[in-house]
């Protein structure tokens, strides 16, 4: 009896780990999608950013090894409004003239559980880095990988929103950033 | 018999009387403005303000049902009433119509509504920009018909007050004047 649980458990482990093992070598652009969430005046906000280059290389046997960076057009983003869109790529917020890009490299990756892992990552924006530590959720899809993760910065820390913004009562410290990214097996 | 409004229904007709040249006001003054943060807290007190009135229609509306305005004075024309019917009528209709083009308005322009940053309003559509601003237009082109029918509305007292010289205008005052 006993031996049955235990060989089962083992298969479930080994399944959970280990059976569906990939090797992903790069993101599809158009099944991903980089979105955050503010608050203005209260009120939850969606943008997203529409254009981003990414390179990728994540093994599930060998996860630590994995390698992953990710260029954020600033240019593209949409926060809901048309005029914020021209305000946001100002002087005041990313300065997109100076600073057209968001960088973020992924310094390490380890599992902490079934399809859970933790990174570790530098995020550069408007001349600021930061690292950041958040966690990632996997999940297999046919031949296609599926990365999710979702963090909280201040923008604050990276001189988004100078001057007349730089206090938090209009637009909130706080901002989530979600990440939805399809990996790719092949290049 | 009584000849005059009850004391909340004055009240009430007051106090929108002041919020609602408020919103009007600030409502053109605001759209225009480029994007600043105060223009963003702008917008949102015009809202809290908008929705407050909303509000406050339906609860004059209830007032309204259970203490019956008094009536007319014998000396109006059946014209002169309808006209004053339709007139009060059309009123009620834009203070409901507007706050809710402009709820609808937010909806689709993907800012949700939150009363005085604290309860929620249901987004009744979702975030389409080119319904977003048919609905701006529509939400304008209300408050500009609200404008003329107050513009008619006041017009209309005074017309009570110095050439018909009843007692139309003194029974909404805070005191019934004395002739």
């Amino acid at each position: 009896m006993k031996t049955k649980y235990v060989l089962a458990l083992a298969v479930g482990i080994s399944m959970a780990f280990g059976v569906h093992a990939a090797n992903y070598q790069s993101v599809q652009a158009d099944k991903s999608s980089i979105s955050f969430r503010y608050k203005q005046m209260g009120v939850a906000m969606d943008g997203k950013f529409s254009k981003f280059q990414s390179t990728l290389q994540f093994d599930t046997a060998k996860p630590e090894a994995a390698r992953a960076s990710i260029e954020i057009d600033l240019a593209s983003v949409d926060t809901g409004s048309a005029e914020g869109d021209d305000e946001v790529i100002g002087k005041s917020w990313f300065h997109t003239a100076a600073f057209p890009k968001a960088l973020f490299v992924l310094k390490q990756f380890k599992p902490t559980g079934p399809d859970s892992y933790e990174a570790i990552g530098t995020l550069s924006i408007k001349g600021h880095a930061r690292e950041l530590k958040f966690p990632v959720k996997y999940s297999a899809q046919g031949a296609k990988g599926q990365l999710s993760a979702s963090f909280n910065l201040a923008r604050a820390d990276f001189a988004i929103g100078e001057g007349v913004w730089s206090k938090f009562d209009v637009i909130g410290n706080e901002v989530q950033v979600n990440f939805q990214i399809t990996v790719l097996s092949g290049k | 018999m009584t000849y005059t409004y009850t004391t909340p229904a004055k009240a009430l007709h007051w106090l929108m009387a002041i919020l609602i040249g408020g919103l009007l006001g600030l409502g053109f003054y605001m759209a225009d403005l480029p994007l600043s943060a105060p223009k963003i807290q702008l917008f949102s007190w015009h809202k809290w303000a908008g929705v407050s009135v909303f509000a406050l229609v339906w609860l004059r509306l209830f007032w309204r049902m259970v203490h019956r305005p008094p009536a007319y004075p014998a000396s109006m024309t059946a014209l002169q009433r309808a006209a004053a019917h339709g007139g009060h009528f059309a009123l009620y209709l834009l203070m409901l119509a507007i706050p809710l083009s402009g709820w609808l308005m937010s909806s689709a322009k993907g800012v949700q509504t939150v009363w005085f940053g604290v309860l929620p309003l249901p987004d009744l559509l979702s975030r389409d920009k080119a319904l977003g601003h048919q609905l701006e237009d529509l939400h304008s082109a209300l408050a500009v018909g609200l404008m003329v029918l107050v513009a008619v509305h006041m017009a209309a007292a005074w017309y009570h007050y110095r050439v018909l010289q009843d007692d139309i205008l003194q029974r909404m005052l805070p005191a019934k004047a004395v002739h």
